[in-house]
């Protein structure tokens, strides 16, 4: 079961200099909310900066982790 | 474009979102979504008074399949504004809260209005909010 340490940690290796702040939503380790921070961002729409993030994840989106809400950040 | 003649549900989604001005692929019916995140969608839209076209995607697992193929975006729902993907739950709050969303979907509606296309067959079953 994955859970919000894990997903902050690939994330942040994920993209590079990227921050990143996770939380179980519901406690039952399949509901996360993330706040992402990434230089990487600079100059992408909000849909491909969530792109970039749930790229880390695959197919585990939808699967594993139901559901990781997000909110990215360009600095 | 590669395997539309294969692929006929990736071909009825991609028509659903050209025809449609604005589209919402979601969990259950407006009415009764089964998601707490398409529930949410659909409150801010129906907030922003907006016309606009529902797909279910719990009946076929393959409609999901074949959306997020077309739209490299994982999660349901997905909101579509003038054929392009506007985002899922968290992008559609955010732009709802900043105003951006409101400012879209009137600019949309101000563009000439069409009639939301009728579903495919029994491909898509697309039910048109026009509240």
């Amino acid at each position: 079961m994955p859970d919000a340490a894990a997903i902050k940690a690939r994330i942040e290796a994920a993209i590079p200099g990227a921050k990143a702040e996770v939380d179980d939503w519901t406690g039952g380790g399949d509901h996360f909310r993330a706040t992402v921070v990434a230089d990487a961002f600079a100059g992408l729409s909000r849909v491909q900066q969530h792109r970039l993030v749930y790229e880390v994840f695959g197919d585990e989106i939808g699967g594993p982790i139901h559901a990781l809400s997000l909110t990215t950040i360009s600095p | 474009m590669t395997d539309q003649h294969d692929n006929p549900i990736r071909q009825a989604i991609a028509d659903a979102i050209a025809s449609n001005d604005v589209i919402l692929f979601m969990k259950g019916s407006p009415d009764a979504p089964a998601c707490g995140f398409s529930a949410r969608t659909v409150g801010i839209l129906q907030a922003l008074d907006t016309r606009f076209a529902a797909v279910d995607v719990l009946p076929d697992p393959r409609i999901r399949q074949e959306l997020s193929a077309l739209s490299q975006w994982p999660t349901i729902p997905q909101l579509f504004v003038g054929g392009e993907l506007v985002g899922g739950c968290d992008i559609v709050t955010e732009m709802f809260e900043t105003g951006e969303l409101a400012t879209l979907l009137h600019a949309e509606s101000a563009a000439e209005y069409s009639e939301p296309a009728a579903a495919d067959g029994a491909t898509l079953q697309i039910e048109n909010r026009l509240s």
